[in-house]
């Protein structure tokens, strides 16, 4: 039983030193990747909570999907850093006190003598038949199904403003019109030309 | 599992607001630009629909659905029935300046009827999930409508402020619910409330939640020092979103506050009240004296908004009921004056002139003396001055703050409230005793000279006759 805590331990030393990377490596597709890192980690976290789902879920949609757009437009998107970093050694007391502060605060509280295993009981195993897609779904689509539904208004949202503000009709641009595209006919982009067969003799 | 079939009557409201605003999202796609103006009228009718929805399944009795996430009361019909009144004359205050700018486009009454579903999702929210994901549903539509103006710098900055403010307040608001939910286990707020009853009153774990939640509301309400935002965000912002950011949303802010604090960790109720009375003391000490330095009128009044939310905080703050409903009466009447007050800023617009320098209302009275006095109505509303409705509002939240014994902190607010009348009456000097700069006349339309003069008066007769409000605020909270 002991080799589960000390794959726990590994998996978590990398979470947190990659998460550490994100905020500090300066290259961005760098952070963006020691980002993936993380998410990684995390999942392999889940995995050892036996939420398999979750942790599948994690890596498809924020690994396979979120991170590789992020990637996409740290590299298109040509930022300069130097104006990011300026006052960053001014801001830095300030901001280290808060977050050490912050950090004391937590690990006062969230520690074992509040949410160790003496105040609330472990979850009972499950056996190998046991499908925890079929659980989540199970009270997704009941019990929780109103904030579900609100989570899609949200998502509905977040395209209707992402449209609206990057939507910009421009008289110069280009774009297809997919109704003339099928609605054409042979004879409007075929020109058959006759010409003399030339004789080579 | 045995799972019971949702009963939809309580939430009808929600869902006919968001099978409007699909709607009307679809047929703003058909209209040309010419026929655009069918889009507000869709609007207003999907917030006319909502409101006769709403009164119709209301009584006093209080219903819960969806598993325990959804509760229908009498406080939340009537906070509802509020938010669609003042998003319905948002939009009609916005059209025309909409109109001149170019920027009336269906997506501003969309993202408007999505952010009052937001609204009514928090005002209704019986769960911490729903409870969060109405703000995050209320948040986003916020952020989209501030940046719709895209020519304009200054509102670019003012979203993108606004937004990775928020995002910051929504952690921090997150984090503390977490932490409620891994000490009591419960989502549901009357589930925590009860487990909340029966634990220690200094639970570490509980504390630093409602550390955390206190920051995350204060954040969301702007009360210093969590307000840094506010003064960009209604500066920078098109003045019809400024409108709407600082009508509307404080009355789901009070809902949540109400949910949160007083119905869910209402046990815990000495602990949050010191904190709350530093929140307050600090918003009025220092909302009213930098407002005095402000010479654009959106900054000032968004340092005003400052100092009105302290006044609101003071109400919860008393943990009575004489308390809670004096700050649900303040936050109604609040927005009744802002919506008055953005409105006029609004009216005396046009094209490529904004009116928001405070020397743009010299001399109204001799351009218009009909909305220099409705001005002079709102403005010495917001400054407390009897017999209008601002004055007993504050009466009532300082009368809850005696009762409980914090005597120092009404003296603090009333003397605050005093220097904070130097700049409403600068405004009314302004409009009564100096020459206009500005000759042309106002040319607003029809619907909102009348529906401002309403404004206005509802102030007045409210002033009047306060009792019949009040005497609500104090049978939906009982």
């Amino acid at each position: 039983m002991s080799i589960e805590p000390t794959i726990f331990y590994i998996f978590s030393a990398v979470l947190v030193g990659a998460a550490v990377a994100v905020v500090t490596v300066r290259n961005p597709v760098y952070a963006a990747l020691f980002l993936v890192l993380a998410f990684f980690n995390s999942a392999a976290l889940w995995l050892l909570l036996e939420a398999e789902f979750l942790a599948l879920v994690l890596v498809l949609v924020y690994v396979g999907a979120v991170m590789v757009l992020f990637l996409f437009v740290v590299m298109m998107l040509d930022i300069n850093l130097t104006p990011l970093r300026e006052g960053f050694i001014r801001y830095m007391p300030v901001g280290l006190l808060v977050a050490v502060i912050m950090l004391l605060e937590i690990a006062l509280v969230v520690g074992p003598e509040n949410f160790g295993l003496q105040q609330i009981e472990p979850p009972p195993r499950q056996g190998p038949e046991y499908s925890n897609t079929a659980e989540l779904g199970k009270v997704l689509y009941t019990v929780y199904a109103y904030p579900f539904e609100i989570a899609a208004v949200i998502l509905l949202v977040a395209i209707v403003a992402a449209i609206s503000l990057s939507l910009r009709r421009r008289p110069d641009s280009k774009y297809q019109n997919p109704a003339a595209q099928i609605a054409v006919r042979r004879e409007e982009r075929v020109r058959l030309v006759k010409m003399e067969a030339e004789k080579n003799d | 599992m045995i799972f019971e079939f949702p009963n939809f009557v309580p939430a009808l409201a929600e869902i006919f607001v968001v099978t409007m605003a699909c709607l009307v999202l679809l047929v703003d796609l058909f209209l040309s630009e010419r026929n655009r103006v069918f889009t507000y009228l869709l609007a207003q009718a999907t917030l006319l629909g909502a409101a006769v929805l709403t009164v119709s399944i209301h009584d006093n009795s209080t219903e819960l659905t969806f598993s325990g996430s959804f509760i229908r009361d009498a406080m939340g019909d009537v906070l509802k029935v509020f938010i669609y009144l003042i998003t319905a004359v948002v939009f009609l205050y916005s059209r025309e300046y909409l109109l001149a700018r170019k920027l009336f486009k269906g997506e501003f009454f969309v993202l408007g009827l999505f952010a009052v579903l937001g609204m009514m999702i928090m005002v209704s929210a019986h769960s911490l999930l729903t409870l969060y994901l109405g703000l995050e549903l209320l948040s986003l539509s916020l952020y989209a409508m501030v940046a719709l103006h895209r020519d304009s710098m200054s509102a670019s900055e003012a979203a993108m402020k606004y937004f990775i403010l928020g995002a910051i307040a929504s952690g921090i608001l997150l984090y503390g619910m977490s932490l409620l939910y891994g000490a009591t286990g419960k989502l549901e707020i009357a589930a925590i409330a009860e487990i909340v009853g029966q634990s220690a009153l200094d639970d570490l774990v509980l504390l630093l939640a409602v550390t955390f939640i206190v920051v995350g509301l204060a954040f969301k309400l702007g009360a210093v020092p969590f307000h840094m935002w506010i003064p960009d965000v209604y500066h920078g912002a098109p003045t019809p979103v400024t409108l709407f950011i600082s009508a509307a949303p404080k009355i789901a802010a009070f809902a949540m506050l109400m949910r949160l604090l007083v119905e869910g960790l209402g046990e815990l109720h000495m602990q949050w009240q010191d904190m709350l009375v530093i929140l307050a003391a600090l918003s009025i000490v220092l909302g009213n004296v930098v407002a005095i330095a402000q010479r654009n009128i959106k900054r000032m009044l968004a340092y005003s908004t400052i100092a009105h939310v302290g006044f609101l905080l003071l109400g919860i703050l008393s943990g009575s009921v004489a308390g809670n409903s004096g700050a649900m009466f303040y936050v109604l009447v609040y927005a009744l004056m802002t919506l008055g007050a953005f409105g006029m800023v609004l009216l005396l617009s046009r094209a490529g002139f904004e009116a928001d320098a405070i020397e743009d209302f010299k001399g109204l009275n001799e351009r218009s003396p009909w909305f220099a006095f409705v001005m002079l109505i709102l403005m010495f509303s917001m400054a407390g001055v009897p017999p209008l409705v601002g004055f007993y509002a504050k009466l009532a939240v300082l009368r809850a703050v005696v009762d409980v014994g914090l005597v120092w902190l009404a003296v603090l607010a009333v003397l605050f409230s005093v220097v904070g009348a130097f700049y409403y009456l600068r405004i009314v000097k302004f409009m009564y005793f100096d020459k206009p700069e500005e000759s042309a006349p106002i040319s607003a339309a029809f619907d909102m000279r009348a529906v401002m003069s309403a404004n206005g008066l509802l102030i007045l007769g409210l002033g009047i006759y306060p009792s019949a409000l009040m005497a609500l605020c104090v049978t939906v909270l009982r």
